[in-house]
Order: structure tokens, then C-alpha cells, then sequence
């Protein structure tokens, strides 16, 4: 089992660590390296990296002229700035020509805590779904994080990866992983309820379904570690198996995971469902636990929202 | 003594033969650069045409900036960039990015006489399914070197492109035609900024500056001037020239490639619409279809047909 790291750690480490065996990597970053850990890639490839300031729009281009020449750029920026404040770069430099990008989006969700709701990047996923060609990615522990950026580089087009600040409880073992871009992972059984999670939130799900089944409810925990495209399949199946689905982010319910998965069950098998995410508001300053339990990112939410659906499904 | 003699005047007859050899040279020289020039403005000329005939085909488009830029990009491609349509992958080859996207129809003019695709293509531009799209669109048409249409970009794409020369440790030149009024942009002074950070001697701005945008004057919607003091005080090298003499754009550009340390920014001061009276300095005709009288109109003042 891995140590309690953040997943941007695991992400600068990866960098680092891949950019022997990818000489075509670059990474970029705008001013934020010792927070975004770009830096351990800066110390090991000094010629291969570029710091252009506090510019993530310049950033973002810059990229994109880079991997028309060959390089497989990764520029890396707090989320709310990758996905909101180059958001034109995004979609017209780097998606619309499908150029071989990576954004590094760290210090995604409400997780970044003290900074307050302008840090916190709560729209990134649905920004970045609404755009074609964009894959995204959500990695929930450090082992998942490393073969994130190892898909990333093995895949070819614009891929967003999305990354949280705090330590993040360690969820799966390095030896036993898998990690296959675009399908989800049920990582705990059950047929009662389906709770579907991502990211930072993998963690909480996994605690609420040892909650439940201290109570008699087998909810399985199904990882969507890749948002964009989504797993239909994982999902319908835990529709046809299940009475009802929860999910769980740390993103606006508008627009995030949960649209995603009902986008899908709405038209290929409707079923009871319901919400855990940033109920349509800004976040505030607080720490990173804190602001879990203020926003309902909690087990206790996440248990109580699949008791509901239970109940409901009865009704 | 003879065959000293015989030395000495052989040692003059070189000397002299070697000064009319040079004499020569300079006289050819001239000749060839006069016949590429006189070559460069029939070329410009011909290439106004087929923007007519393009945007009258097309029913809309930009033929204001596709006039103030063609002689910019006509001394380019024809003159300077080492580029060649039957490798267009061609991992030396020099780079331009349109930044202006806008003026699409000059560039696609270009690439199709230099033999990137068929020149029939252009009756196709801005329909479905043509590979010229409203915008360049580096998925769709050879040649195209990266997608642009969203104005401020093309700059960091270009410094994103010679960072690549630099790891690459190659030598081509990336050149970006900026717009005066796309200067507005602020994204072009967070590029101009790392250019000069990262000494992007390769790269060549060329600022297609025409003095008008779509509402206006350039100088009434937003100021930009003095750009070349703007570029100067960003860390670059500046050359002002008349952006449709043939001769003025080709030493800037050939000055401008000798840069040790510094990228260089070529204001090249140009009109709306060159080359048509009824579109010369008229903002009106920044975007604007052509009817067939304003076609046979335009044909008529260009003089090529």
C-alpha cells in the first residue's frame, strides 16, 4: 500500500519519473511549480521545461505550438485557472485541433481549503466535458494518479487530468492496478445501491460503504477514474443490478460525474438516483476537512443519500 | 627576369579579372533581385485576384485584411521560408502562423499556387465540407501549420514552436502575422514577454498594421501605437517598413533572421483592401461578402483581368 500522498505529488513525481522513457515530454507551468510539484521535472530536465510566468493563457497556446512540432507538452496550473482562465486556449488551440496536450489541473474542488472559493475550481469538469476531443481524467490516490499520467502519454489528443491539494488516503496497491482510459472500476461489491465516485472522493465512498454494510446495505463502490469518456456500460449495468445510484464529487452537481452518469441512465436505463457534490454555490475558505463536512462532501451525506434512494426505490 | 615578368602580369590580369568578376557579381545580383521583385509584385497581384474570385465564390469572408496582408506573405512564401509542398511535414521547414485568422483567403491563395492542394479548392471555401474553412484549420488544409481564429493566440503558438527548434537543436525560422488590431488581445504581451525571456532569436513577428478593425479605426476603438516602441520596451528588436514594398519586407526579414539574442517584431504599415478603390481604407470591408459587380469591379482596378 502506497503512503498518504496528495495526488499532485504523485502526478510531479510521475512526471519526473516518465521523462526518461518519453523523450518528446515537456512540461510547462506558470509560475506554480513547487505547488502544481512540476518542479521535480524542472530539477531533472532543466531543457525540457519552461516557466512562463503567471500567463496559463500564453501557457496553454505555447503548449499547443510545441505538439504541433512533435513534443508531448504537459502544462500544469491550479484548475480553476487551466480550465477557466484559458478555457478559449483550451478549446481552440489545444481541443479543436486535437492537439497532443496535457493539462495538469491541480488544487481541483473546494479540497484546496484556506485559499476560498476563488482557488476553488468547482465547474472545471463541466468546462472541460462540454468540449470534444477532451478526455478527462480523475484519479483518486497516488498508485491511480501515476497510471493516469502513463495513459495520458500512451493516448494521443488533449487530456485533462484533474489532481487535488491535500494527502489522500491510499486506495490501491502498485502491484495489482490496472488502469484502462475509459472505463470505470467497481472496486467493492455489493447489489443494494451503486454508489459511483471520483477523485478525492474515491476514499469517502469506500468509508460510507463500510458504513452501510455495518447496517446491512451492500452498496457497491464503482471508480470512475475517467469522466470523459464515461463507462456506459459499468453504469447500465449497476442500473439493471442495483435499486438505485448515488455519486459523489468534489465538483458543482451541475455539469460533473453526476450529469455524466445521468446523461447516460436518462437515456439508456432511468433509474433512481441521487447527488453528492457542491450544491450549485461557491466555496469559502476553510480547511480542507472542514469544508467536507460544511458542503456535504461526507460520509455521513454520502450514506444517508443511499438510504434515500433505497427508500425511495421501495416507495 | 622573363618569367617574373611573366608572373607580375599574370598577378594583375587576376587582380583585374577578379575586380570585373566582383563588378559582375554586383551586376548580376542586381539583376536577379530586380527580376525577383518585379516576380514578387506580379505574384502579389495575381494572388489579389484569386482572393477576389475566392471570397465572391465564397459569399463571405475578409477581404480588407486578405488585401493589406498578401505582400507580406507573398515575399514569405516565395522568397524566404524554406518550405516545399511535396514534403509539407518536413521536420525543417520553416513555420508560419496566422495569427489573424481572419485573413484566411490570402493564406489559402498562397498554399494552393505553391501546389499544397488543388487550386479548385478555393470555389469550395466556407462550404460543408471543404477542407478551407472560415478560419485556418491545421486538421483540414495542407499547409496550415496550426488552427487559429480566435484572435491573441498565434503568437504563443509560435514561441511554443520555436522552444520546439530549441530542444530539437534545429534551426528554422517561425514566423507570426499578427494583426494591429489583434494587439488588443492581452495574451499577445504574456507571449511577447516570454519571447524575449526565452531569446526566441528565430521567431519573427510581422504586424499586419492596416489601421483599421471592425469597428473602426484602430486608433479610436483602442490605441495600440507606438506598436514598435511596445515591442522594444517588451525586449524585442523592431524594423518599421511599408508593408507592400516587395524590397522593404525582404531586408526587414533578411536583418531580422541575423538576430543573435532577441525576436523581432516588423511593423509593416499596410492599407485595408490595397490594391481596390472602393475597399482601401475602409473598415466596412473588414468582413464582407463581394457581389459580382464589386468582383468585376476590384478585377478591373488590380488590372489582371
Amino acid at each position: 500500500m502506497s503512503k498518504n500522498i496528495s495526488t499532485r505529488e504523485a502526478y510531479g513525481k510521475a512526471l519526473a519519473d516518465f521523462g526518461q522513457e518519453y523523450k518528446d515530454m515537456v512540461v510547462l507551468d506558470a509560475d506554480v511549480s513547487k505547488c502544481t510539484m512540476t518542479v521535480y521535472f524542472a530539477e531533472k530536465y532543466p531543457n525540457r521545461f519552461f516557466n512562463v510566468g503567471i500567463s496559463e493563457a500564453d501557457m496553454v497556446t505555447t503548449a499547443a505550438g510545441l505538439a504541433t512540432c512533435g513534443k508531448i507538452p504537459f502544462v500544469s496550473a491550479f484548475a480553476v485557472f487551466a480550465a477557466g482562465r484559458a478555457f478559449d486556449q483550451v478549446r481552440n488551440s489545444v481541443a479543436y485541433p486535437k492537439l497532443n496536450v496535457k493539462i495538469g489541473a491541480t488544487h481541483a474542488g473546494i479540497t484546496i481549503g484556506e485559499d476560498g472559493g476563488t482557488h476553488q475550481s468547482i465547474e472545471d469538469i463541466a468546462l472541460m466535458r462540454a468540449v470534444p476531443n477532451m478526455a478527462i481524467l480523475s484519479p483518486a490516490d497516488a498508485v491511480e494518479t501515476r497510471a493516469a499520467v502513463k495513459a495520458a502519454l500512451e493516448y494521443y489528443g488533449p487530456v485533462y487530468i484533474r489532481l487535488g491539494r491535500p494527502a489522500q488516503a491510499a486506495i490501491f496497491n502498485e502491484e495489482d492496478y490496472s488502469f484502462e482510459l475509459g472505463k470505470g472500476a467497481v472496486i467493492k461489491e455489493g447489489n443494494d445501491a451503486a454508489i459511483f465516485s471520483t477523485g478525492v472522493m474515491t476514499a469517502k465512498a469506500i468509508e460510507a460503504a463500510e458504513v452501510l454494510k455495518a447496517e446491512g446495505i451492500n452498496a457497491r463502490v464503482v471508480n470512475i477514474h475517467t469522466i470523459k469518456p464515461i463507462d456506459r456500460d459499468i453504469i447500465i449495468k449497476a442500473a439493471k443490478e442495483t435499486k438505485g445510484i448515488v455519486t459523489v464529487e468534489d465538483h458543482n452537481v451541475i455539469g460533473g460525474l453526476g450529469s455524466a452518469i445521468s446523461e447516460v441512465l436518462a437515456q439508456e436505463h432511468p433509474a433512481k438516483m441521487k447527488m453528492v457534490g457542491i450544491e450549485d454555490q461557491f466555496g469559502v475558505s476553510g480547511t480542507s476537512d472542514q469544508l467536507m463536512e460544511i458542503f456535504g462532501l461526507s460520509v455521513e451525506n454520502i450514506v444517508n443519500k443511499v438510504k434515500g434512494v433505497l427508500q425511495e426505490s421501495i416507495g | 627576369m622573363a618569367a617574373n615578368l611573366n608572373l607580375y602580369s599574370f598577378q594583375i590580369k587576376e587582380k583585374w579579372h577578379s575586380i570585373l568578376l566582383g563588378h559582375l557579381n554586383h551586376i548580376c545580383e542586381e539583376f536577379i533581385m530586380e527580376t525577383k521583385f518585379n516576380f514578387l509584385k506580379e505574384k502579389s497581384q495575381a494572388l489579389r485576384k484569386d482572393i477576389i474570385d475566392t471570397i465572391y465564390n465564397a459569399g463571405s469572408g475578409h477581404p480588407g485584411g486578405s488585401l493589406s496582408v498578401v505582400d507580406i506573405l507573398t515575399v514569405l512564401y516565395y522568397s524566404v521560408m524554406n518550405i516545399d509542398s511535396s514534403r509539407p511535414k518536413d521536420e525543417n521547414r520553416d513555420r508560419l502562423v496566422l495569427s489573424k485568422g481572419h485573413v484566411a483567403p490570402a493564406l489559402y491563395c498562397v498554399l494552393a499556387d505553391k501546389g499544397f492542394f488543388d487550386k479548385k479548392e478555393l470555389k469550395t471555401l466556407r462550404k460543408p465540407g471543404s477542407i478551407l474553412q472560415g478560419h485556418p484549420d491545421m486538421k483540414k488544409t495542407p499547409g496550415i501549420e496550426i488552427s487559429t481564429g480566435s484572435l491573441g493566440q498565434g503568437l504563443s503558438a509560435a514561441n511554443g514552436m520555436a522552444l520546439a527548434a530549441r530542444v530539437d537543436n534545429k534551426s528554422y525560422n517561425v514566423f507570426a502575422i499578427l494583426g494591429d488590431g489583434e494587439i488588443q488581445e492581452g495574451q499577445i504581451w504574456e507571449a511577447a514577454m516570454t519571447a524575449a525571456h526565452y531569446k526566441l532569436n528565430k521567431l519573427i513577428a510581422i504586424v499586419d498594421s492596416n489601421g483599421l478593425q471592425i469597428d473602426g479605426p484602430v486608433c479610436e476603438v483602442m490605441g495600440v501605437e507606438p506598436i514598435d516602441e511596445k515591442f522594444r520596451a517588451f525586449g524585442w528588436d523592431t524594423i518599421v517598413i511599408d508593408g507592400h514594398n516587395h524590397e522593404e519586407i525582404y531586408y526587414a526579414v533578411a536583418l531580422a533572421k541575423k538576430s543573435k539574442e532577441k525576436p523581432t517584431a516588423i511593423i509593416a504599415k499596410t492599407v485595408k483592401g490595397k490594391g481596390v478603390s472602393f475597399m482601401e481604407n475602409c473598415c466596412e470591408w473588414h468582413g464582407h461578402g463581394i457581389n459580382k459587380e464589386q468582383a468585376a469591379q476590384a478585377l478591373a482596378d488590380l488590372g489582371v483581368r
